[in-house]
């Protein structure tokens, strides 16, 4: 079997791992290459562009700036998301004009024939620069001595409160100074990045006769792509086609669209009536596609003598670099998905967006949460040790019971909509996760691990998360007259395993053999309509409309079918790719004839076809072959459009030990207990979590943004910038509970960001516990670690309560 | 990241390739095992104008192992040596390094003798070189000459190389009877450059007693360190040696420097730990080596 909720391996292994992937550099051979000179400074004017030396370059077919961009081309790129507090939101143009922002802003365009000659023509272009004093990082941006924009005073972007009352009607603030402890802190989180292995990458053909364009871009988001062409280009939507290949990992970076290039490549092929391709290197994604994380927050928490959350109020700050092109998304995320699986009480939230000369910041993978669990969890952590109480117990008294769903949060989510739990246990998810690391055992373990000179710690967190935001997917499914099942939906795949799980979903609603199903997505030209893929959302969005095409589908095949075997169709059912009267296999029909059947002709191509020809078909010599408000073809279209986001939870714990002479940290086992509803491929779920953990593990002991003080990003390079190899990454044991969602009809959840949500918070628990010093900041090193030991030595670093008055670690 | 324009020769001879180094001067640059130098030329970090590849030159592809030690050829790869029992017999200290050297699909391209040329005081065998006291063999149209590895590496990605000389072997002297040797280094991801690395080389005289202990150090410098910690160690059989003090000794004599991965403060204390680390195992060596 291989339908719903079958382990079965990904179908698109073996052609990605055997080198037969199809990724935009893979195309083009012929194409004309595009380079970029890129912004040195951080911030500055630009004064002179001189490329009298560039023009020597033989092989150099075009240099282009900011003046040769005519009418829309060269407008300030466009604000995707628009949102009443984002009220100086600023994008940049496709090549600078006058001003560049940061390290990295694309100046001037140059097309070469091929990309060695590109880069010696760029290498020769001469900018003049008038250096302007930069800003750099969320200290500098909140003091506002300078400037990132001359007309956005205090470099805020935006601002948002929201504030839910507790019960009795208390604000947050009200019930915090009620309460009787209170807890005060502050907590940071460091920039790193989505980082994906393919970086981006467009490669554009136009066809002057047929006056059409066709884009292959590396994009989360190709519809919408298409979209942003036609109307920078002035083209019908008709005449534009772009496409996702084979896409090497996103993780959000590539939802942000259009990006400069995917404007300017286009408009250069379209001009010079000539191929142009453009992939992008290590080091530009480092300093022009987009970071995330960086965040401050300043947390106050009032809560009685068990733990209970009486009251709590956050303030956020975040840096969202130079621009605001995807809006303010991942506060609004920190801010609402903070609260997680837990009731707050009275809960203030407050966010300030500020502007730096760096690298813009958009989603990636987790998109603000890892930030909010980050201080959800350290908060429960500070509660438990100030308390004296387990760890598990605080959090414990805070959940959401399951008889409480739908829970409403009384705020407003990242979709505009109420953010409403639709369903959860997590009481039991916590159940698990104690089970599964054996939280009961360690006092055991940790005791015989300091016997023999080392020291182990262990944390837990857990997350919620809002997932399958809306508006809508699309599906359509089509089966052929040989009996094969096209399946299309416009959403992207960046390696997720939807020619696996969406053929899952047709092989069970139509009864067919999964062999027989091949999935197209992300073509424009198989599916106009859809959205992209982030926020965990394609499986929720394209697998329930690809569900519900299916069943359209099929009930058209079974009306059909009963003609066909003078049968009631409620009495069929298909069974591998055959239509036939239940309890009587020998009335039957295959699919395939369906389709014969479903597509009334005139002229019969093959011998099948003669099936369907005029002279063929019985019936009334009075009606029309098509009936009114039929259509032929043996074929499905529908949309899926949730009311709002569903919500899948987990919980994860750590065992980290830290090297007591070095301060190296190592993972000695790490475990999710996970609930995204129905699985449709367990062993897909594990992948994206296992894949999620590791980068949330890059995120909490290696990954880091290194700027210097004038802007400059030290490590823009897989040297300096750590990601993490297999060799840092430890076996992670995963266990599932399943509450299916009542918001869509396969009751299933999102997975794809999961696994990354809550590590920084579990690690720093975990570090914190083996160490006995507070952590309150991530990511950390192994330097870190040995200047908060030499802190505490000298009582400049906080205890955990319960190793203060003991021995200091050394 | 593609690399300017350079002129590209591939000599199938040693005598070829001398002459084509002579003639490039400054502006010519050996290409082995590219792992350091085509990265380089990807980021326009370096720019030479002719680029001689050594990769046909099989007669340099060579791992001579005597009584005296361990002859490296300038083709020969990490990987291969790193396979050779008998160099592990003769230096197993080349060998330990050598584990630590990046990752698979490096070691089977980069070669030891690249290594060596290349310089980076933050990499493992110039510190594995120098503590041994080996040397390097360098080729000319002018002849043949010996550098002993205290002159050879003159500062970071510096070594005592002219232009027009090809580093055609290494030398690595071998492991003394009653000589032990070890290697640690801490790094951020496997396989990185280390934070600080050890290497350690302790020899006992007949009476089982610590005749000489050396240290050589990467990543605390522009080249590799070697302390001398003998009179450190004093005259004393293994188990009676107070190494955690020998360690604090070398900690007061290295000076690191900050960078993005960790501060000097950082440097220094890792540098004790891995010190006494390695002294021990190294002591440990010597005496299970001195075992008939």
């Amino acid at each position: 079997m291989s339908g719903f909720g079958e382990p079965i391996a990904r179908r698109e292994d073996p052609r990605l791992i055997t080198g037969q992937g199809r990724y935009v550099d893979d195309l083009g051979a012929g194409a004309l290459a595009a380079a970029f000179v890129r912004s040195p400074h951080a911030h500055a004017r630009v004064v002179d562009i001189d490329v009298d030396a560039a023009l020597d370059v033989d092989g150099l077919v075009a240099i282009y700036t900011w003046e040769d961009l005519p009418g829309r081309v060269g407008e300030p790129l466009p604000l995707l998301i628009p949102h009443p507090s984002l009220t100086h939101g600023r994008t940049g143009h496709p090549l600078a004009r006058d001003v560049v922002r940061h390290v990295g802003e694309p100046i001037v365009m140059v097309v070469a024939e091929d990309r060695y000659l590109a880069e010696d023509a760029a290498e020769r272009i001469q900018v003049t620069y008038e250096p302007l004093p930069p800003v750099v990082g969320l200290r500098e941006a909140a003091d506002a001595t300078r400037l990132v924009h001359d007309d956005v005073p205090g470099n805020v972007g935006a601002h948002m409160v929201q504030e839910v009352a507790g019960e009795g009607g208390a604000d947050a603030r009200a019930a915090i100074d009620a309460a009787p402890h209170v807890l005060e802190f502050r907590l940071d989180i460091e920039r790193s990045a989505s980082m994906p292995l393919e970086g981006r990458g467009v490669y554009a053909r136009w066809d002057t006769d047929d006056g059409s364009l066709r884009v292959y871009s590396s994009t989360q988001a190709s519809t919408s792509v298409r979209a942003a062409i036609a109307a920078r280009l002035g083209l019908p939507p008709g005449k534009v086609e772009v496409i996702a290949p084979d896409v090497g990992g996103g993780f959000g970076v590539k939802i942000v669209h259009p990006w400069p290039e995917e404007v300017l490549v286009p408009w250069a092929a379209r001009l010079l009536d000539r191929e142009v391709k453009w992939a992008e290197d290590r080091r530009e994604h480092f300093v022009s596609a987009a970071h995330e994380r960086a965040q401050v927050h300043f947390v106050r928490v009032g809560f009685d003598d068990d733990g209970r959350l009486l009251g709590l109020d956050v303030r956020i700050l975040h840096d969202h670099g130079a621009y605001t092109p995807y809006g303010i998304i991942i506060p609004i995320i920190t801010s609402t998905q903070l609260l997680g699986p837990y009731k707050p009480g009275a809960y203030r939230v407050e966010f300030t967006s500020l502007y730096t000369n760096t690298v813009i910041v958009t989603p990636y993978r987790g998109a603000g949460r890892p930030q909010g669990v980050f201080c959800m969890e350290r908060t429960m952590d500070r509660i438990a040790d100030f308390l004296g109480r387990d760890r598990t117990e605080v959090r414990a008294v805070n959940f959401i019971q399951p008889d409480e769903f739908p829970y409403d949060q009384g705020l407003i989510f990242q979709d505009g909509r109420p953010l409403v739990y639709d369903s959860g246990d997590y009481p039991e998810l916590l159940r698990r996760a104690k089970k599964l690391i054996d939280w009961d055992g360690f006092e055991k373990a940790r005791t015989e691990a300091a016997a023999r000179g080392r020291r182990i710690g262990i944390g837990i967190a857990g997350y919620v998360e809002g997932t399958g935001v809306g508006p809508y997917e699309g599906g359509h499914v089509e089966i052929d007259t040989s009996g094969r099942v096209h399946v299309s939906t416009g959403l992207t795949s960046q390696g997720q395993g939807h020619q696996t799980v969406f053929a899952q979903i047709v092989a069970s609603e139509l009864g067919v053999l999964i062999d027989d199903v091949q999935v197209t997505t992300g073509d424009t030209r198989r599916f106009g309509y859809a959205v992209g893929t982030f926020a965990s959302r394609a499986a929720v969005m394209s697998g329930n409309a690809i569900a519900l095409a299916c069943r359209k589908l099929r009930d058209k095949a079974l009306r059909i079918a009963g003609e066909a075997l003078e049968a009631d169709p409620r009495d069929l059912d298909i069974t591998d790719g055959v239509v036939h009267v239940r309890g009587n296999p020998a009335a039957a029909i295959p699919l395939r004839t369906v389709a014969v059947l479903s597509n009334p002709l005139r002229y019969a191509f093959d011998e099948e076809a003669k099936r369907a020809t005029q002279f063929a078909v019985s019936g009334s010599m009075d009606d029309p072959p098509i009936a009114p408000g039929d259509e032929p073809g043996l074929e499905g279209r529908d949309y899926y459009s949730p009311p709002r986001s569903t919500f899948a939870a987990g919980m994860h714990a750590a065992i980290v030990e830290v090297d007591p002479d070095t301060a190296e940290v190592r993972v000695l086992k790490y475990a999710v207990v996970h609930d995204c509803g129905r699985l449709i491929n367990p062993r897909i779920v594990e992948g994206q979590i296992h894949g999620g953990v590791a980068q949330g593990i890059g995120g909490a002991l290696y990954e880091r943004m290194v700027y210097d003080g004038a802007g400059q990003l030290l490590n823009a390079s897989f040297m300096d910038f750590l990601m993490p190899y297999a060799t840092e990454i430890p076996r992670i044991e995963t266990d599932h509970i399943e509450t299916p969602s009542p918001l869509n009809p396969l009751g299933i959840k999102g997975a794809g960001e999961a696994g990354v949500i809550p590590v920084s918070a579990v690690i720093a628990a975990a570090i914190e516990d083996a160490e006995g010093i507070r952590i309150d900041a991530m990511p950390i090193s192994p330097d870190e670690i040995f200047r908060l030991r030499q802190r505490a030595a000298t009582g400049d670093a906080e205890l955990l309560k319960r190793s203060r008055g003991r021995p200091v670690p050394s | 990241m593609k690399p300017p324009p350079f002129a590209y020769h591939a000599p199938r001879a040693l005598a070829e390739a001398v002459g084509a180094l002579a003639e490039a001067g400054p502006d010519g640059k050996v290409l082995a095992g590219g792992q350091s130098l085509i990265p380089l030329l990807n980021m326009r970090l370096a720019a030479p104008a002719r680029i001689v590849d050594i990769n046909r030159l099989t007669e340099l592809d060579t791992v001579e192992v005597t009584e005296r030690g361990v002859r490296v050829g300038a083709l020969a790869r990490h990987s291969r040596v790193l396979r050779s029992i008998e160099a592990a017999r003769a230096q197993p200290l080349l060998t330990d390094a050598l584990r630590h050297v990046a990752h698979p699909v490096v070691r089977n391209r980069g070669t030891v003798v690249g290594s060596l040329a290349h310089a980076d005081p933050a990499a493992e065998l110039p510190a594995v070189l120098a503590v041994l006291g080996g040397s390097v063999d360098a080729m000319s149209a002018g002849g043949r000459r010996t550098i002993p590895a205290d002159a050879f590496f003159t500062g970071p990605l510096e070594s005592a190389l002219r232009p027009g000389e090809l580093a055609v072997s290494a030398f690595f002297p071998g492991l003394p009877p009653y000589g032990g040797a070890a290697f640690g280094e801490v790094t951020r991801r496997h396989g990185d450059y280390a934070l600080v690395g050890v290497a350690a080389v302790v020899v006992l005289d007949d009476d089982l007693r610590v005749a000489s202990a050396r240290a050589g150090y990467l990543s605390v410098g522009a080249t590799p360190l070697v302390l001398d910690l003998t009179e450190a160690a004093g005259r004393r059989s293994p188990g009676s040696c107070d190494w955690a003090a020998v360690a604090a000794h070398a900690e007061s004599l290295v000076d690191p420097e900050t960078d993005i991965h960790a501060g000097a403060d950082y440097r220094r204390h890792l540098a004790g730990v891995l010190t006494e680390r390695v002294l021990r195992a190294a002591a440990a060596n010597a005496l299970e080596r001195g075992e008939p």
